[in-house]
């Protein structure tokens, strides 16, 4: 390779390592803040102040879903801890028993008061047959 | 020979004459491919066991994504050859993918929103994944935008391929972000290491699905940077032959 050529290849290098880094580093410090929302277990570790707007994610406790009326509440795991969750609303069709979960609202007394429950389904396709043989 | 062979190619000239000479097999054959690919997953393949009939938007979305950031991944290896080489074809290829990529990352955005609707109950949330496309979207925009606002096109096509490639490191957060950070997007089904989680009788149309889809992007560059070697050669007299 020619020698032009060559510090062409040297300053494109240059500049991949110093975009890398530089990102590398933004990205590092920003850290968790950039989760879309915390698990139990986080929101325990963390001692979140109350009254603040925060998003939970997680599984629906197996069992733990209670309907009044127009109230719906059931309780988020992530199998080592779990939170209270206390919604109004519809939540959406996928929202289900052992399935995942994610809510924003404010934290209370150690329950959630939901504004926004959305449902997080998993990177599994598969026909509903086939489901019942794979149960493991 | 091989380097011959790449000279010879990376004159506009036989490259012009060549994308002539394969275009139409090369549009027809992704044509039948997703026509096949899309009618299979969307009228042949069962329910999913969660997601009901929602998830057949994947034929759509999963292919977009995909080149979405395929094609920046080819204008920052165009960029390189072109600041190393100075190959003038690589130029006139990293601002024709360019108004393709983007179109292709909006398809994606768009198709992502409305499959959010009946899955998540959503169809925007600023999670690491979809913030990090729509950068992608953004950087797309600003790249065309940046060239054109040059009117010397040497300079444009040099900052370009710089910008392109200080950029492309979004493209590995893109893929990654769903593992370094919590979402609500899913994580990959189709990964390089694992036995995919999507099932056989998806699985198939989906990747002919990807496969079509890739094909019929391909052809709009070729065409796309047909326009742009009119455009740069347009006072070469081959050129006028060709016209």
């Amino acid at each position: 390779m020619n020698p032009i050529r060559k510090r062409r290849v040297y300053s494109i290098l240059f500049v991949l390592l110093f975009s890398v880094s530089g990102i590398s580093l933004i990205l590092y410090s920003l850290n968790s803040n950039l989760d879309y929302f915390f698990t139990p277990t986080e929101l325990k570790d963390r001692n979140i102040p109350s009254e603040k707007r925060i998003k939970v994610g997680g599984m629906v406790l197996n069992g733990s879903v209670e309907r009044a009326s127009s109230t719906i509440s059931f309780t988020i795991t992530d199998y080592e801890n779990s939170v209270k969750v206390v919604y109004e609303g519809i939540v959406p069709d996928l929202f289900k028993e052992d399935s995942g979960v994610v809510v924003l609202g404010i934290l209370r007394n150690k329950t959630i008061y939901a504004e926004e429950v959305l449902a997080k389904h998993d990177e599994n396709y598969m026909p509903p047959n086939i489901e019942m043989n794979n149960d493991n | 020979m091989i380097k011959k062979f790449i000279h010879q190619f990376a004159s506009p000239k036989t490259y012009l004459y060549q994308v002539d000479r394969f275009y139409s097999y090369i549009f027809l054959i992704s044509l039948i491919t997703y026509t096949i690919s899309i009618t299979w997953g969307l009228l042949y393949t069962p329910e999913d066991f969660v997601q009901g009939n929602s998830y057949r938007i994947i034929y759509l979305h999963v292919p977009a994504s995909f080149l979405s950031q395929s094609l920046y991944i080819a204008m920052a290896i165009s960029s390189v050859t072109y600041l190393i080489w100075r190959v003038k074809l690589a130029a006139y290829l990293v601002i024709a993918i360019a108004p393709i990529g983007a179109m292709t990352t909006f398809i994606a955005l768009i198709s992502g929103s409305i499959w959010g609707i009946p899955t998540w109950g959503t169809w925007w949330q600023w999670d690491a994944r979809i913030t990090s496309t729509l950068i992608l979207f953004i950087m797309y925009l600003g790249l065309i935008s940046l060239h054109n606002s040059f009117s010397n096109h040497e300079k444009a096509d040099k900052l370009l391929s710089w910008l392109v490639i200080v950029g492309a490191i979004n493209i590995p957060i893109i893929k990654k972000s769903v593992d370094w950070w919590s979402t609500l997007h899913q994580s990959a089904s189709i990964t390089l290491t694992d036995k995919p989680s999507i099932d056989p009788v998806m699985l198939y149309p989906l990747i002919g699905s990807i496969t079509g889809f890739f094909g019929l992007v391909i052809c709009l560059v070729l065409l796309s940077s047909k326009y742009q070697i009119f455009i740069r050669e347009k006072n070469k007299s081959w050129v006028k032959d060709y016209v």
